[in-house]
């Protein structure tokens, strides 16, 4: 045989057909966590400006900048989607409003990790190489339209936050939140692999297009294969949301893990899993919505009344928005079981809008937990008011609009969930999430009344001159940026939503077969 | 010959009863080792069902993604260990449960 | 003219924005000026919008201004709009102007305070917050409002409080008007379910063609949530509570507008309860009428200056309730602002003697402080009358014409009104006997003048064997309240400012006078009728009781606010002081209820009024805080499956995950 027939033979092998261009935003995460690996290691450890960080957050920027460019590109070409690499991803509005989401989250957390590193006098760089991993990792689940392609990317994502979870090494608390994450973490994506080979053995396909056209034109002899199948990637995506009774290492893992890291993980790990169970779910497997819409439901019901309650008697701060994370995720989960295109757009707009919020939640508690990270207990923040005036005032602004206060992101983010789920005619639903917004509106107060506990404005001209026992907060640049921002983005999210409510209703997840 | 006789189901039923002893060693473990060894049994049980259905389909993506898998859980044992270890450097001879700080 | 609407809210905006940001520096007075000013013109854009109006023809008295889309969302979208109309006009004018007074009033009752910025920069948004619920054209935009009145109504109850054990006060508020919001909400979802809209010009079309099981629905979550807002049964407890707050506070929030916000709704959408079934009307008037006999046998046992006033108001919000409730959508807006005027008067009046009487708000500390405070009494007087029913004054012909309507809907419900009226005018007249008439009590230490006082105090050694341990209890609540508690001493009472005796007198004029807007003497001096009926036509009712009727009713209902009058007179001025000849002839002689009245008053009767307050107190409190234990304890229970143990947590998600794929396959397969 010559060469030149072994040359022709290997263009004959099938190679899949990649639009690189469609793929920009995750190679610019990919190829800038690369890249972060020999930089970091080529500066020295302590430097007056934080590189690292630096070329972090340009690394999400580009990625939001590609975003918008193929965004751009997908309302100019007409088709509003299109998937790449043999149809194993799906680049769509959807996909590209979660990359912008998951890159601000990314953003916010460098920002905060930034002063966090070096109050806690901790190496720099791998957090931030971790976040970009994981943020990789987001991606991969957010573009996903296979099965098999979406395990890697849950993995991809869960592995670098199992280590950041550990990140503060000193922290016996640290260590343990990230050994907990870890083992439940890896138990729960067992469970959700397993439901993905069940539903490979009852379609034979793990391509979200093959399941869906094969459920749609057969009739399966035997149910059940698939009916555990999908139980089994509920069950997944509902640990990585922290959905009751699939919550337990919420509270735990986010009161151990170091606060920045919990903004990353309250934001980017929640906006895949999303993602993929709104694609995987709602989208592919719309034939069965009447067998999966009830466990949803019941799932989207406990964890929004469980969050609540359990938060209100919690006396961390950190745990008690732990368990409001939870309560929020019922939210979410609530608009995911009607099914509906409505439903896809609330929680859309709330994971954009959550992201913000928490971002600015605990870039507060990040400050406040002061030097070792852990007066995070609620009579720590007794009379922080007084010392504090900015970032108590900042931090009450974040927790009512958490709380769903009008005016503020929060307000439309739950406005849209109940809408959307009156509209679908679950008008039982749409009461427990009012009546969950109410119980849940005592925890954010009590936060919020505790740091205004005791003060005056005769206490603080009085309290100046003689020397405070608790110096000053010091607040990094990271953080003001990232605080300032994401005040800014919450009032203005709340005023003027048309812009975001416009794109969230534009990004429905599509399935497209490959070479279309 | 034997093996051919032996029906899918039987291999799905042997793969669900390690899943599920996986599940229980889990569960009842406390060394964190142990614990980790239980869930790469669990991986390893959907692997065993992830060929069968490929062999009974026919289809070569079900053994491919056994490739897959194994590498995800190469990285697992990777940073599980790390962590383990680290956890482990605090507190000699810790077992899972004494990991209970955070609670309630 | 009408296109300046948008001015309305934005000057108390723009003034809160300034202080915000500047009003550390302005200082005392300047902040308090300018949020005056802010509100003033508040009140002048109002009026020139309110001329506008007038100068349009009657039926095309409805503007609409769209400032921007607020919420774009599917089908429907919710602007940021203002709908300009007869009834959004007449709230905003006494909102606006009783908020000017009350500002003027605050910058002399605040004067000295250490928060005075502070305390302008809330009220301003207050009054923004207020505007806004009433111009709003959607229930959208009305819910924002709703949610920023409560917001510093809770910031301003909370103002002086300084550590968190007394913020309970501020809690308390906050729960029941969480309920209330909760109804709101739903209620909200329900009516844009229903009608697909919920801009009030739709509701207002479209509520004739709801069935009536939904509108019945829609109506009573707005009972819940009005009932929140306005005090109402059995959401009412917060309302005493929230005297604690600055005086002003109590006038502005607490008195006239807040509080209203419940019959605003409801007179807004009088359609809807139009097309709910008949009984939801009955409904809200009991409910209406209980509350105002309750709060009214209530506020007779009370000491405290402002909760004789706060339970009074939740009595007079009961008669609005009851005027909804009745089909006198117009009556209840009359009262709603003939009330504004004499209770802020009356409030404000209470805070000029709180004032100068050092922060003493015990009345039996008062006495005879006529001679030292010609103006607050004097003005006070005509407050007392006008809310006792006492013709000319305002609240005669206000009340008068709910318990018409009232009559109509049921005797009943007119003769608990009217016992209600008897006990408004008796427990008023007592607290102006013992705060301006009678002897002085406040010029020797208070050990020596009112020693039940000091017992309860803990100033002087409990002797004797009554039991007044709920007394006690309830004044420790109140010793958590720095602004509630006099000196021991001897005190030296004195006149406001005339920064604050200025309101006073504008108000006791308005409260004087007010009645002619609605004057039933003929049909064309109804004036606020005529305003008012193209926006309650759906739901207003049409008496058709003779003038013999109405004249019989008007007669009775002056004899009963003269027996009240008379009674505690007898009671409270009479036996006090002896040398006052305003006990006129008649009763020291032929009035033989006078002593029988008296021992009912001191015995059984005082008796029952302490049992009222004090189920208030114990039960209804307790129900409240009720809810939080209840959350506590089955908390607890959750709590305790959070071991912290990462087996017990793999074997909770396994459970989880075996329960779905059960129920899934149970459902799928096997059903």
């Amino acid at each position: 045989m010559s060469v030149a027939s072994l040359l022709a033979a290997a263009d004959t092998v099938p190679a899949p057909d990649v639009e690189w261009s469609a793929l920009s935003p995750f190679l610019v995460v990919v190829v800038g966590a690369c890249l972060l690996l020999p930089i970091a290691g080529l500066l020295p450890r302590r430097t007056r400006v934080a590189w690292s960080a630096l070329f972090t957050i340009a690394v999400a920027l580009g990625a939001i900048g590609a975003s918008a460019w193929v965004w751009h590109d997908l309302s100019r070409v007409g088709p509003t989607e299109r998937t790449t690499v043999a149809g194993a991803y799906a680049v769509d509005k959807f996909s590209l409003f979660l990359i912008v989401v998951i890159c601000v989250g990314v953003i916010l957390a460098t920002l905060l990790t930034e002063g966090y590193l070096r109050r806690e006098d901790l190496p720099g760089a791998e957090a931030y190489l971790l976040y970009l991993a994981s943020a990789s990792g987001a991606i991969i689940m957010v573009t996903a339209a296979d099965l098999i392609v979406l395990f890697i990317g849950l993995e991809v994502l869960s592995i670098a936050a199992y280590v950041l979870a550990g990140l503060h090494r000193r922290r016996l608390r640290s260590g343990e939140a990230a050994l907990k994450y870890f083992v439940l973490g890896g138990f729960s994506s067992a469970f959700f692999l397993y439901g993905v080979a069940l539903i490979y053995g009852a379609t034979g396909t793990t391509n979200l297009v093959g399941i869906a056209e094969y459920l749609a034109t057969h009739r399966l002899l035997d149910e059940g294969l698939l009916l555990a199948g999908i139980g089994l990637l509920i069950v997944g995506f509902a640990f990585k949301v922290g959905g009751v009774p699939f919550h337990v290492w919420t509270p735990d893992v986010y009161q151990g893990s170091p606060s920045p890291v919990v903004a990353f993980m309250a934001s980017v790990v929640k906006a895949a899993a999303f993602a993929g169970m709104l694609r995987v779910v709602v989208v592919a497997l719309s034939t069965h919505r009447l067998d999966w819409q009830p466990i949803l439901y019941a799932i989207a019901v406990l964890s929004m009344i469980v969050g609540a309650v359990l938060a209100v008697v919690q006396s961390d701060v950190k745990r008690m928005l732990a368990y409001s994370s939870i309560n929020h995720a019922g939210f979410m989960l609530a608009a995911v079981s009607t099914g509906a295109d409505e439903g896809i757009a609330a929680v859309l707009f709330y994971l954009a809008a959550y992201t913000v919020l928490i971002g600015g939640t605990f870039g507060i508690v990040t400050l406040f937990g002061r030097r070792g990270d852990g007066h995070h207990d609620i009579d720590d923040y007794r009379g922080l008011a007084r010392r504090e005036p900015f970032l108590a005032l900042a931090l009450t602004i974040f927790l009512l609009a958490q709380a769903g206060t009008p005016l503020t992101a929060g307000f439309l983010a739950k406005f849209y969930v109940i809408q959307a789920v009156v509209d679908a005619g679950s008008w039982w639903l749409g009461l427990v999430a009012m009546l969950a917004a109410t119980i849940s509106a005592f925890l954010y107060l009590r936060i919020v009344l505790t740091m205004y506990a005791g003060v005056t404005d005769a206490d603080v001209e009085v309290a100046e001159p003689t020397a405070e026992p608790v110096r000053r907060i010091h607040v990094p640049l990271g953080a003001k940026v990232a605080i300032a921002a994401a005040l800014v983005l919450t009032i203005a999210i709340g005023v003027v939503p048309d812009p975001l409510t416009h794109a969230s209703r534009t990004a429905r997840p599509e399935l497209v077969a490959p070479g279309d | 010959m034997i093996v051919g006789a032996v029906s899918a189901h039987l291999y799905l039923s042997l793969s669900a009863l390690l899943f599920g002893l996986g599940a229980i060693g889990v569960m009842v473990r406390r060394n964190p080792l142990v614990m980790f060894m239980s869930i790469e049994l669990m991986l390893n049980a959907v692997n065993l069902t992830f060929v069968t259905f490929a062999r009974e389909l026919d289809d070569l993506a079900g053994q491919v993604v056994v490739l897959f898998v194994l590498v995800v859980a190469a990285a697992e044992v990777v940073v599980g260990l790390g962590i383990i270890v680290s956890v482990l450097r605090q507190r000699p001879g810790a077992t899972a449960d004494d990991a209970s700080l955070l609670r309630g | 003219m009408l296109e300046l609407t948008w001015l309305i809210p934005a000057l108390p905006l723009a003034g809160f924005v300034v202080l915000l940001v500047a009003g550390r520096r302005l200082g005392e007075p300047l902040a308090g000026w300018l949020a005056t000013a802010a509100v003033g013109g508040s009140f002048v854009a109002t009026a020139v919008v309110f001329l506008g109006l007038v100068a349009e023809p009657a039926a095309e008295r409805r503007f609409g201004q769209v400032l921007f889309e607020w919420v774009p969302a599917g089908g429907f979208s919710v602007d940021l709009g203002f709908l300009v109309d007869p009834l959004s006009v007449a709230m905003c004018l006494f909102v606006t102007f009783c908020a000017t007074l009350i500002h003027l009033y605050a910058i002399g009752y605040m004067h000295g305070d250490p928060n005075f910025t502070k305390f302008f920069v809330y009220l301003n948004l207050f009054v923004f917050s207020m505007l806004m619920l009433v111009l709003g054209d959607n229930m959208l935009v009305t819910f924002l409002g709703w949610e920023g009145v409560g917001a510093c109504s809770y910031f301003l109850i909370s103002f002086w409080h300084t550590s968190d054990a007394n913020a309970s006060a501020g809690k308390k508020a906050f729960v029941t008007n969480r309920v209330g919001d909760w109804g709101y909400m739903v209620a909200m979802f329900l009516t844009f379910t229903a009608l697909g809209s919920i801009r009030y010009v739709d509701i207002a079309d479209g509520a004739a063609g709801l069935t009536a099981t939904t509108a019945t629905a829609v109506a009573l979550l707005l009972l819940v949530g009005a009932a929140g807002k306005s005090a109402q049964i059995p959401l009412f407890v917060w309302l005493p509570d929230a005297m604690a707050g600055p005086t002003p506070v109590s006038a502005l929030i607490h008195a006239a507008t807040m509080v209203t916000s419940g019959v605003y709704l409801f007179t807004r959408m009088n359609g809807v309860v139009a097309a709910a079934h008949p009984w939801v009307s009955t409904v809200i008037a009991v409910i209406g009428v209980a509350t105002a006999l309750v709060a009214a046998s209530i506020a007779v046992a009370q000491n405290d200056i402002k909760k004789v006033l706060a339970y009074s108001t939740i009595s007079q919000l009961g008669y609005m309730f009851l005027a909804i409730g009745s089909g006198a959508y117009v009556a209840a807006i009359f009262h709603m602002i003939t009330h504004a005027f004499f209770k802020a008067l009356l409030f404000l009046g209470a805070g000029s003697v709180i004032h100068g009487m050092a922060d003493e708000q015990d009345m039996r500390r008062m006495g005879a402080l006529r001679k030292l405070m010609p103006v607050t009494a004097v003005t006070y007087i005509v407050g007392w009358l006008a809310i006792a029913g006492v013709p000319p004054f305002s609240g005669f012909w206000s009340k008068d014409e709910i318990l018409l309507f009232a009559w109509e809907k049921s005797p009943v419900l007119w003769f608990v009104g009217l016992v209600t009226a008897l006990l408004t005018a008796f427990y008023m007249s007592r607290q102006v006997f013992l705060t301006f008439f009678g002897e002085a009590r406040w010029d020797e230490p208070l050990e020596d003048a009112v020693p039940e006082l000091a017992v309860e105090r803990g100033l002087l050694p409990y002797e004797g064997e009554n039991e007044i341990d709920d007394d006690i209890e309830q004044v420790y609540e109140l010793d958590h309240l720095p602004h509630g508690v006099g000196p021991k001493e001897a005190i030296h009472p004195h006149e406001s400012p005339w920064l604050m005796t200025l309101p006073l007198v504008v108000l006791a004029v308005m409260a004087a006078v007010s009645e002619i807007i609605q004057l039933p003497v003929t049909n064309t001096t109804k004036y606020l009728e005529h305003w008012l009926y193209p926006v309650v036509e759906q739901g207003e009712h049409h008496l058709t009781a003779s003038t013999a009727t109405k004249w019989g009713l008007a007669v009775v209902a002056i004899v009963a606010g003269a027996v009240g009058i008379l009674g505690a007179a007898s009671i409270y001025l009479k036996r006090r002081l002896d040398e006052q000849p305003a006990a006129p002839e008649v009763l020291r002689n032929g009035w033989y209820y006078d002593s029988g009245l008296a021992a009912f008053m001191g015995g059984p009767g005082r008796a029952a009024f302490e049992a009222v307050a004090w189920f208030d107190r114990t039960i209804i409190d307790g129900a409240v805080n009720g809810v939080a234990t209840v959350v506590r304890v089955a908390s607890g229970g959750l709590q305790r499956t959070q071991t912290g143990f990462v087996r017990a947590y793999a074997g909770i998600v396994t459970a989880g995950a075996v329960l779905v794929v059960f129920v899934l396959i149970l459902r799928g397969v096997v059903l």
